[in-house]
């Protein structure tokens, strides 16, 4: 799983030109995970500022406006791929433009219902 | 889709030698792949209503090469190609005719679907597929990814074929082993990914170990005098012997000397044991024999501790000396600590310390944890458990792991159930 962090609204200060740029590298990269038939699923989430957080306090739900933590990255969206290897998904992630303009890319392997006998 | 299992089988069966014949007399592979999808899918759908017909193979070319035809029609291109398989529409061909060059069509299938330009898990596709019968949608749900993903990944393996310019023809004699060995290990593959998942909630996976069975027995039956061939459907069969008593409830896995042996399946093992026992006799060990021998010592224990292991060990080292990685000095450290103590197979593993290829892996850890709770220090045994968890991607390994550390309280040194 590649969970894509970065600052919301870094796209608005990008030049039309970059802006294309990027959602051209973007589809690129989609286009190529898909066609090597390596793309499980993803999702590119709406503005932080959307976000709304549950919690139970004294054995109630509240509910507040804004992400669950203050920062100046934000999850902005994941991409689930099925690669041959570690390094593969390591190097999908490199080429993710959002890290070119300062955000982050976490790769996490996703858990399994499989195992070997110890 | 609910097909008989009857029919689903024959079905399975026919796949390769229909794809294979159609392949040799037309080429272009994945265009014929298509085709015989599509009749495969077909006869799953007419069969089980209106009876198997008298010469199903027959009826199978019969419908794929109109489909293939009509696909060719549809393109202009294609013409001249079309007029000669119109000239080549079959006659139904008797029962037993092309059999021989039936068995030389699944053997050339294999070697194509296992060609070298695929990635293992394109080659893994594609062999479930192409000479395993299933559909898109069986691989894609065998390898829980969705049926787009399965799919694109089987069409670009074909163009990638088509692109290498494989020809249907048996690899020339320099490259044959090569090859077979990645046929071997492809079918190890597929196993493997049906063994490992089939606990829990993915039992749908275990169908994936029949497969990979019926596959390396099809394999055996092409290539009865290759030693290794014979090796690996022992492997499996003695692997997939002790399937019912590997998990407990929960899910929970069940290391190999805690199972209940009266869950074995004592039919796979006599056959696994024969076939293995008679391939030694004649064949220079393979790493596939060499692993399917130890998994006959297992099997032949009534209980665990009337294991041979002297006999496992040498057979571990045997395993180092042909074919060397640390999975196999990690298996022949757990034969050496229970031949000569917890501390000879400590130290064995102290080996593995500086090898990259281990690092931050989880069975490392875990091989460590038991030799050290089998030792005494419970301490650093549970230390060593909860390295292992933390290191692990599998949710019930997690599970065994974890339960392992939890049992090794303070105080209670001896920690052993």
């Amino acid at each position: 799983m590649l969970l894509i962090y970065n600052r919301p609204g870094f796209l608005e200060e990008l030049s039309e030109q970059e802006r294309t740029a990027l959602f051209g590298e973007v589809e690129a990269i989609m286009t190529e995970l898909s066609e090597s038939g390596e793309l499980v699923g993803g999702a590119a989430l709406a503005d932080p500022s959307l976000t709304r957080t549950v919690a139970v306090r004294d054995g109630r739900p509240a509910v507040t406006d804004g992400p669950f933590l203050e920062a100046k990255e934000h999850f902005a969206g994941y991409v689930s791929v099925d690669c041959e290897t570690e390094e593969r998904a390591l190097e999908i992630a490199a080429r993710w433009p959002d890290v070119k303009y300062g955000g982050y890319l976490e790769v996490r392997a996703i858990m399994q219902d499989s195992g070997t006998e110890m | 889709m609910r097909t008989p299992p009857a029919v689903e089988d024959l079905l399975r069966d026919l796949a390769p030698q229909v794809l294979g014949t159609l392949v040799r007399r037309h080429g272009a592979f994945d265009a014929c792949e298509d085709a015989v999808q599509e009749a495969l899918l077909a006869a799953a759908v007419q069969w089980p209503g209106e009876g198997v017909p008298e010469n199903p193979r027959g009826w199978l070319l019969t419908v794929a090469t109109r489909r293939l035809t009509d696909q060719w029609r549809s393109e202009r291109a294609r013409r001249d190609r079309e007029a000669a398989v119109a000239a080549d529409e079959p006659a139904e061909p008797g029962p037993d005719e092309h059999r021989a060059a039936d068995r030389d069509d699944t053997l050339t299938l294999l070697f194509l679907c296992c060609h070298p330009a695929l990635s293992p898990s394109s080659q893994v596709a594609l062999t479930l597929r192409a000479v395993g019968g299933l559909t898109t949608a069986q691989v894609a749900r065998a390898f829980l990814v969705p049926e787009a993903t399965m799919a694109q990944r089987i069409s670009r393996a074909k163009q990638k074929i088509k692109a290498a310019g494989a020809r249907f023809a048996a690899p020339p004699p320099d490259e044959r082993d090569e090859r077979l060995r990645a046929v071997l290990h492809t079918l190890y593959l597929i196993f493997n990914e049906g063994y490992t998942a089939s606990s829990g909630p993915d039992l749908r996976r275990a169908d994936l170990t029949a497969e990979a069975i019926r596959l390396a027995r099809a394999l055996h039956r092409l290539l009865p005098g290759d030693g290794e061939a014979t090796g690996l459907l022992a492997l499996m069969l003695l692997t997939d012997a002790r399937r019912a008593a590997r998990t407990a409830g929960g899910g929970l896995l069940v290391p190999l000397t805690e199972q209940d042996r009266t869950l074995w399946d004592p039919e796979q093992i006599r056959e696994g044991a024969e076939l293995i026992t008679d391939a030694l006799t004649w064949s220079p060990p393979g790493p596939y024999q060499v692993q399917a021998a130890i998994a006959a010592v297992h099997a032949e224990a009534a209980r665990p501790q009337d294991t041979d292991w002297p006999q496992i060990l040498a057979l571990y080292r045997v395993l180092a000396h042909l074919a060397p990685n640390p999975m196999v000095t990690l298996n022949e450290a757990v034969a050496l600590a229970m031949v000569d103590g917890p501390s000879a197979g400590l130290d064995l593993l102290r080996a593995l310390d500086g090898d990259t290829r281990m690092e931050g892996h989880h069975r490392l850890a875990a091989v460590r944890a038991h030799l050290l709770e089998a030792a005494g220090d419970a301490p650093a045994a549970r230390e060593a458990y909860r390295d292992a968890a933390r290191g692990t991607t599998s949710l019930p390994e997690r599970r065994y792991l974890e339960s392992r550390a939890a049992r090794l309280n303070e105080g209670d040194s001896d920690g052993k159930a």
